[in-house]
């Protein structure tokens, strides 16, 4: 019997602090990097949706920091209306782009997709730590628009992330928060996408080109079959982004008229009749909604796919079970994804555009449900007759299928043309896509960051303190988005910076005071996990090399691995990749590349059905 | 550990369900033709999101509760892939479910959007700007005064850009709340000098976005008298939380008096008639 | 439920696991004594990237065309432009450096590394004469009044093709480094499969932006 491995010419590892940690082309050091542009930029998204939250419930609230750093924005510490939208929009811009589509796909992904299929690197390592730097410059950008925008009294644009034309292409003109902010915004969000680009052609290649002796596509862990349909995802949808981006670019600065029609008469002056505001005709404001919404309904996918593919790995893991319907898992995300193409309209059912396109996007929407109603069955088939083991990351896991069935069926409410006339632009929205994005997705991703964390630096995380994290952020989650639901309900718009205007939103108070009251125990808690972080880093207990009893390829090497993963001995694969409590095996589970398991009775390797 | 993971997770399921079907905080009372229809739909899918959200964390509570590691070695789990089986059934279920809500949720909507106002509808044009609301009504000889937007002056009070020279502008009013008639089909042309607002009324189950460059005519019919808000529903710059007005429905009889006044004290009227008239309760 | 299953089947499992229908790109361990470490692999790596990357930027195109195509229909200022004429000289062009292209890669299959260098420069030679006849288009519009805000389809041509031009530019960035790497060549060094490889990638690219440009030339000017 041959030895199941295959010795390769080692690659030296760097030296020197620069090439070692700062322009690193090791695809771990540069996962780790992303995993820390996510930690900080999610901080700052998190102070921003304190204050909106703190502007809602107790308005006339003065906070003095707030005047002496904003004192156009926030005089004599309250902030204004202004102020208070650029919150909104640098806060969504900076969760969606820099948190949640870097952590799970350029930071977990970027680290273990190499590893789990068993190759040295990524395909293109240099381009891979451009990536990094790319979307790294692209945060500076838009961390200055925060500072740059101060004689707009904001803290960067007013438009929300999405931007909608002609306010985000009219300039100045329009009112504060239409200038230099929207300009570094659109910067931002390209040098964004290009950063994204390269990262995607990266995973793609990596994962054709580079898979050890005996991983076939289908004895990938579920984790890999995400980051792909991830990458093909962000390959597709960005460059949209991009296009759009440049169109609104030079609208703003060129006087070009691709999204401004003719005939606007905003603040007082006509379109072309002075040198404030040239002369525009013709542009299509639904153009840019068509652009953006191209790229932001795959945007939303690429944001849970990786969560996905976390939690079923770590169910699985943790279940000591194989993943219940493995291929229907893969069929799942597929159709995910692709049906994540023809849906954008969803987004757009009242904006002018054709009604019978409405008709078609919304069922075409609701259809999209049943990939995730299969996906959620199958894990919890995957539990069905486990044996659980309750960890953190399995508790966070186990969240997520909870969290992502609370936000996923209120689309089959807004996916409906009909009822999104009363619902659109409501509270229900916002409501149904944080309980998604920025709750299940953020457990997929904490899940992720208890489990690998032992094979990144060789400790765990307190698993007491872990424990604590996830019972008050689960319990805290379901607090602050579900009450928004009602709220959406009786008509609280989105986007309003103060609901004292109007009567008919008066009876909601308690409950605004309620979910503010959540968020702030529930954002406070976050200390907890960032300590816990940075602190196991260097006093957690000792992990070695499999200290969860897995499976995959990863498990197969020291805890941190070494520079080229595998010690110059890639390991080739014998058998599927969550072949646990395979009957007649010595253990509860048999590895990936574990060659000389030998199993007395029973059958079973390989994926194949029983 | 499990145990009480499954119970938490049951008891938010529990309260997330408590909290809607408490109706305490609930869709307001409808006042348009369409909206029984519309919100016969939405119990529908909220009873079939319910069942579903109930029933997801039931399962998972359960297989939670139920399925400790024992710690003992000779101790395993269920080593099963999966089901095709199970995966046909429960892919066509679903889906059947869902595409059959999908159809079902195009019926209003085509009503609505499919096609055009019916003859006799009252007009009014909607003209939003930064952050007010403008109505233009056709006044007695129902034909609606020329509008450019070259005329444009809102310091000189002329927002919609109403050509004085027309004659049919004679009678025309522009005034910044709504005023229609119950129970008779009216049509909305809706148009922006600006930016993208949008046109919303929470009790009446319909909104609209007003597109600077296009005009876009919708229609609905109310069927309750009463005066209710009107709010911005698209984020339009600083002031998008008070860009705020008010839709009165008024007897057809009582409208067409108002109506005939001219100009000068159709707003007055309106004006006295919305201070007198106590906003619809919400709920 | 848990069961221990007891049947009579007995598997041993040693060596190489058996029977997947995906094999992968590296064989599923039936390339016996083959290096592991297949050098072939990484020109796969190379062309696939390329591919990859070629998807991206057809998917920017495919936006700024579909935005084109929204623009002309929505609104009545839609005044196409007099074609400059010597765009058609622009397309001759860079027809002429695909083919030129294709002479540098039959070169280096025959390992003639010296006609390989000198095609390789023809072509590049012709993108910056490509370059060039954009520029002349540029200015002809410009002496006739028609700038990047003039009217939509000026907007689109100004934007579309200096879309193209830049990454025509980065095309032949790539291809000076396949010059200087070709030149190191002629001194020392083998043609192997990693050099072939790089200049199909590059190969796959600039035909890439001769398909576009013809496309997009098409776009502009004969799609009304």
């Amino acid at each position: 019997m041959s030895e199941a491995t295959h010795e390769v010419h080692r690659h030296p590892a760097p030296t020197g602090f620069i090439r070692k940690y700062i322009f690193s082309i090791d695809h771990k050091v540069i996962g780790i990097q992303y995993i820390m542009l996510a930690l900080a930029a999610v901080i700052v998204g998190m102070l921003m949706s304190l204050l909106m939250r703190i502007n809602l419930s107790w308005p006339g609230t003065k906070i003095s920091i707030l005047g002496t750093l904003f004192p156009g924005g926030a005089p004599g510490g309250l902030m204004n209306p202004e102020f208070y939208l650029s919150l909104v929009t640098m806060h969504g811009t900076i969760m969606v782009f820099f948190v949640l589509t870097t952590a799970p796909q350029g930071g977990f992904g970027n680290y273990f997709l190499p590893i789990q299929i068993g190759a040295e690197d990524m395909a293109f390592p240099v381009l891979n730590m451009l990536s990094f730097w790319v979307t790294f410059v692209g945060f500076i950008v838009i961390l200055s628009a925060i500072f740059l925008s101060g004689s707009d009294a904001t803290v960067g644009p007013i438009g929300g992330w999405t931007g909608y034309a002609p306010l985000s292409a009219l300039g100045a003109i329009a009112g504060p928060g239409q200038g230099m902010g929207m300009n570094l915004w659109i910067i931002s969000i390209a040098i964004f996408c290009v950063g994204s680009l390269l990262g995607a052609l990266n995973f793609i290649t990596t994962l054709l080109n580079m898979r050890t002796r005996g991983m076939s596509l289908m004895r990938m862990p579920l984790t890999c079959w995400a980051w792909f349909t991830t990458a093909v995802l962000a390959l597709l949808s960005f460059p949209v982004l991009l296009g759009g981006g440049i169109l609104l670019l030079l609208d703003r600065t060129a006087g070009t008229s691709f999204f401004i029609p003719g005939g606007l008469y905003v603040s007082g002056v006509l379109s072309g009749s002075n040198p404030n505001f040239p002369l525009h005709t013709g542009g299509s404001p639904i153009l840019w909604q068509h652009l953006f919404w191209f790229f932001g309904h795959p945007e939303v996918y690429i944001a849970i796919l990786p969560g996905m593919g976390a939690t079923s790995h770590i169910l699985a893991t943790f279940a000591r079970k194989p993943v219940f319907g493995y291929r229907a898992m893969v069929f799942a995300i597929f159709a995910i994804g692709l049906l994540g193409f023809f849906v954008w309209g969803h987004h757009m059912f009242i904006s002018g555009m054709s009604p019978y396109s409405a008709i078609a996007f919304s069922v075409l929407t609701l259809s999209i449900g049943v990939p995730s109603a299969v996906k959620t069955f199958n894990w919890i088939g995957t539990l069905w007759g486990a044996r659980i083991r309750f960890t953190t990351p399995m508790l966070f896991a186990i969240g997520f299928v909870s969290l992502f069935v609370a936000g996923g069926i209120t689309g089959l409410i807004l996916g409906q043309s009909s009822l999104d006339l009363a619902m659109h632009d409501t509270y229900i929205v916002p409501a149904h896509f944080h309980l998604v994005m920025g709750v299940a997705s953020i457990f997929g991703m904490f899940a992720a960051t208890y489990f690998w964390f032992p094979k990144m630096f060789g400790r765990f995380m307190n698993e007491r303190l872990g424990q604590i994290h996830f019972w008050i952020t689960f319990v805290g989650v379901y607090s602050i988005f579900v009450p928004m639901h009602v709220m959406g309900l009786v008509g609280m718009p989105r986007r309003y910076s103060s609901f004292a205007e109007y009567e008919f939103l008066k009876e909601l108070h308690p409950l605004v005071v309620f979910v503010s009251v959540a968020a702030i125990i529930t954002i406070t808690t976050q200390l907890l996990f960032y300590f816990n972080v940075f602190w196991s880093m260097f006093k957690g207990k000792k992990a070695g090399e499999n200290p969860w009893e897995a499976t995959t390829l990863e498990w197969n090497t020291t805890s941190p691995p070494p520079h080229d993963n595998f010690a110059g001995v890639l390991p080739t694969v014998y058998r599927g990749p969550y072949e646990f409590a395979v009957p007649g095996a010595p253990k509860d589970f048999l590895m990936q590349a574990d060659s000389t398991a030998e199993v007395t009775s029973g059958n079973g390797h390989n994926g194949h059905k029983h | 550990m499990g145990r009480v993971l499954a119970v938490i997770i049951w008891l938010l399921t529990l309260l997330s369900v408590a909290i809607f079907f408490n109706k305490k905080w609930w869709l307001p009372p409808a006042i348009s033709d369409h909206a029984p229809a519309l919100d016969r739909q939405f119990m529908l899918t909220i009873i079939i999101v319910g069942i579903a959200f109930a029933a997801a964390q039931i399962g998972l509570g359960w297989m939670v509760w139920k399925y400790r590691d024992s710690g003992r070695a000779d101790d395993r789990g269920l080593y099963t892939h999966g089901s095709n089986r199970l995966e046909v059934i429960w892919t066509v279920i679903t889906a059947v479910v869902f595409i059959s809500l999908g159809v079902m949720g195009q019926r209003v909507w085509a009503s609505l959007r499919l096609n055009d106002a019916p003859a006799g509808s009252y007009s009014v044009e909607v003209v939003a700007q930064q952050f007010q609301w403008n109505f233009h009504y056709p006044g007695k000889d129902n034909v609606f005064g020329r509008t450019d937007p070259s005329l444009i002056d809102d310091s000189a009070v002329n927002f919609i850009g109403l050509d004085e020279s027309d004659p049919n502008a004679k009678d025309d009013a522009s005034v910044t709340s709504l005023v229609i008639p119950v129970n008779r089909p009216i049509e909305l042309k809706l148009r922006s000098k600006d930016v993208i607002h949008s046109f919303w009324v929470p009790p009446l189950r319909f909104k609209q976005d007003l597109v600077p460059g296009m005009e876009i005519k919708v229609h609905f019919t109310v069927n309750k008298v009463g005066k209710y808000e009107l709010a911005c529903a698209e984020l339009c710059g600083q002031n998008h939380f008070k860009m705020k007005s008010y839709m009165l429905v008024l007897p057809e009889d009582q409208l067409t008096a108002l109506s005939a006044l001219p100009q000068e004290q159709f707003q007055a009227k309106l004006q006295e008639l919305l201070n007198n008239t106590p906003l619809a309760p919400s709920y | 439920m848990a069961t221990m299953v007891t049947s009579t089947k007995t598997v041993t499992k040693t060596g190489k696991g058996g029977g997947s229908k995906f094999p992968g790109p590296n064989g599923n361990g039936k390339r016996n004594g083959h290096e592991f470490f297949d050098p072939d692999s990484r020109s796969h790596r190379y062309r696939i990237g390329m591919w990859v990357a070629l998807a991206s930027i057809a998917m920017m195109f495919t936006a700024l065309s579909s935005a084109y195509i929204v623009r002309a229909a929505s609104a009545n200022d839609w005044y196409p432009l007099t074609m400059p004429r010597i765009l058609f000289a622009s397309t001759a062009i860079i027809v002429l450096s695909s083919g030129s292209f294709e002479v540098a890669k039959r070169n280096l299959k025959a390992s003639r590394v010296s006609g390989y260098s000198r095609w390789l420069l023809i072509t590049g030679l012709l993108g910056i004469a490509f370059l060039g006849s954009q520029l002349i288009a540029w200015r002809h519009l410009r002496a006739q009044g028609i700038y990047l805000a003039t009217n939509p389809h000026s907007s689109f041509f100004y934007l579309l093709s200096a879309a193209h031009a830049l990454h025509l530019f980065g095309g032949l960035i790539a291809l000076l480094y396949l010059l200087v790497r070709a030149r190191k060549l002629l001194l020392d060094g083998a043609v192997d499969n990693r050099r072939k490889a790089a200049a199909d990638a590059v190969g796959i690219y600039w035909h890439f932006m001769d398909v576009l440009w013809i496309y997009l030339f098409l776009l502009l000017f004969f799609w009304r």
